[in-house]
């Protein structure tokens, strides 16, 4: 009878915990939609997300994210091509060509990256890679290119996790299926192993754009933070995060509900990456 | 005339001695059936005659084993030559996740065979063969996956058939397929013997009365008895042979 009673308690224990997650972001939502909504609404939507202009202390102030929409685009197409070549890449090599000394090094260095903190990447680019991209390309040195860099290799233990359990999880049969008709260890590989794992390798390359998009404090050090239409890959440009951080500290009125439909405009897309992903992923796991 | 000659064939797996000094000839155009409990080394056996057991960290082997007086340890260097000529079908079916036409193609792809009406002769030709161009001329495209058991068996057996091997390895294939797809493969067996050189690895006696013209029988990883499969199975010259057979044990 005690035992029942201690049953009943924790399992309402374990309820309250997992409500705590969907209280929050239950909360998140509410707050960000009634902050930024009614601004969205007395703006225009369309003035808002398609104006080319964002200059909150004109008179009258204009906010339009066209600007920041695009940079945050741009840079995740940036970041996509270098980070998704070599994380792959990379996964490919520790589940089917490293040994296993190769790969007790690389495992644990690719958690580590997992775990740095995202301002000691941008520190570390802005001392180390503005100065080569402004040697090589003249400018400041932050823009698109360092931007891109910076972000393709924040996202790589994403990619570089996803898709290495994707690539292992790839039944044994098919590669010795390959390799019974003659076919060598890479293009077994190649040409069967990972064709097979794509659903994986595609849930962590948007798993990574999620990343990217929602990345701040490193990007607001290498990016320029210029809020104006991006103009070319070596020139600096701001994205939909970097424009919160910004201005928040100093905004006030209008300002600050724009700054927060910034933020529902990010939102949303997070929503639609996530979306995807999941869409993905019970086709993966079909 | 004889196609594979194994002699004083000895496999270790690390220090387990896993195949004990193996002599057998396996005859050109018959098929040659493994018989024995788990464990007894029928399947090693198999996979060392296309050095899957390369694959195997630790695997040792030492012997001879010609392929036409070639020992393909030795004198075959490039292991993908070899495992073109002796082709391998598995246990478990396993076609790629892709189309039935990609799948036949795979194999000639890989051998270098890119132009299509040649890969498209191969791919009829092969699924002929294997006894399913019937069933699926008409879906070439479809995901070979969506097939039944029976049919992505044979399947399998059309990919193998597609590199034109000499040789076909079935590690029992049958084992994970209803009655009537069995007999379906079987009777495909006893067909493609006309033009292939068949070794087969059963579990199931009666299949291989059924199908081989010679049986071997291994146990604790000796060839205990190898002879013509009437002989094998009506007057088995040794106990154990015996024992197993009529079900004593295995």
């Amino acid at each position: 009878m005690k035992g029942k009673r201690f049953e009943k308690f924790m399992k309402g224990i374990f309820i309250l915990s997992s409500l705590v997650s969907i209280v929050s972001i239950v909360l998140i939502c509410v707050f960000i939609f009634k902050g930024g909504i009614p601004f969205i609404k007395e703006y225009g939507l369309k003035n808002f997300l398609f104006g080319r202009e964002w200059k909150p202390s004109n008179s009258p102030p204009i906010y339009g994210i066209l600007p920041m929409i695009l940079g945050s685009f741009y840079v995740t197409i940036g970041a996509v091509l270098v980070g998704v070549p070599i994380g792959v890449m990379t996964a490919t090599y520790m589940s089917y060509f490293s040994g296993k000394r190769i790969y007790s090094i690389l495992k644990p260095s690719i958690n580590l990256m997992a775990g740095i903190p995202s301002i000691v990447y941008g520190f570390f680019f802005l001392t180390v890679v503005v100065p080569i991209v402004r040697d090589v390309f003249g400018g400041t040195g932050m823009n698109f290119i360092t931007a891109s860099i910076l972000l393709g290799v924040m996202i790589l233990p994403t990619i570089i996790g996803i898709s290495e359990s994707a690539l292992k999880a790839v039944p044994k049969e098919y590669y010795e299926g390959s390799i019974a008709l003659g076919a060598s260890h890479e293009s077994s590989i190649i040409k069967v192993v990972i064709p097979a794992a794509k659903s994986g390798i595609m849930a962590s390359i948007i798993l990574g754009v999620g990343r990217a998009i929602g990345e701040t404090m490193a990007l607001i050090l290498v990016a320029g933070n210029q809020a104006r239409m991006p103009k070319g890959i070596t020139k600096g440009f701001r994205s939909l995060t970097t424009n919160i951080v910004m201005d928040m500290s100093y905004a006030s009125g209008t300002h600050r509900e724009a700054l927060i439909a910034t933020a529902v405009v990010l939102f949303i897309f997070i929503l639609i990456i996530n979306g995807i992903f999941s869409i993905v992923k019970r086709r993966s796991l079909r | 005339m004889i196609k594979i000659s194994v002699k004083n064939l000895n496999l270790y797996y690390g220090k387990f001695h896993a195949l004990k000094d193996i002599n057998m000839d396996i005859n050109k155009n018959e098929i040659t059936a493994f018989i024995g409990p788990s464990g007894c080394g029928k399947s090693s056996f198999l996979r060392t005659l296309n050095r899957m057991n390369d694959l195997v960290e630790d695997c040792k082997i030492e012997g001879e084993i010609l392929l036409d007086d070639k020992d393909i340890i030795k004198d075959i260097i490039d292991v993908n030559i070899l495992r073109k000529r002796v082709g391998m079908v598995f246990q478990k079916p396993n076609p790629f996740p892709m189309s039935i036409y990609d799948n036949i193609a795979y194999g000639p792809r890989t051998h270098n065979i890119n132009k299509k009406s040649i890969l498209d002769d191969i791919v009829e030709e092969s699924l002929k063969k294997a006894a399913i161009w019937d069933e699926v001329k008409d879906d070439l495209k479809k995901s070979a996956l969506r097939l039944s058991g029976g049919q992505m068996q044979r399947i399998c057996i059309a990919r193998a058939l597609a590199v034109r091997p000499e040789v076909i390895l079935l590690d029992e294939p049958t084992s994970a397929l209803d009655p009537i797809s069995t007999s379906k493969i079987e009777d495909l067996l006893g067909d493609l013997k006309k033009e292939f050189t068949i070794i087969m690895v059963t579990h199931n006696m009666q299949q291989a009365t059924r199908t081989s013209d010679k049986t071997a029988f291994f146990l604790n990883g000796e060839l205990i008895e190898f002879n013509d499969t009437e002989t094998l199975f009506s007057i088995p010259s040794k106990k154990s042979t015996e024992d197993y057979i009529t079900g004593r044990f295995g």
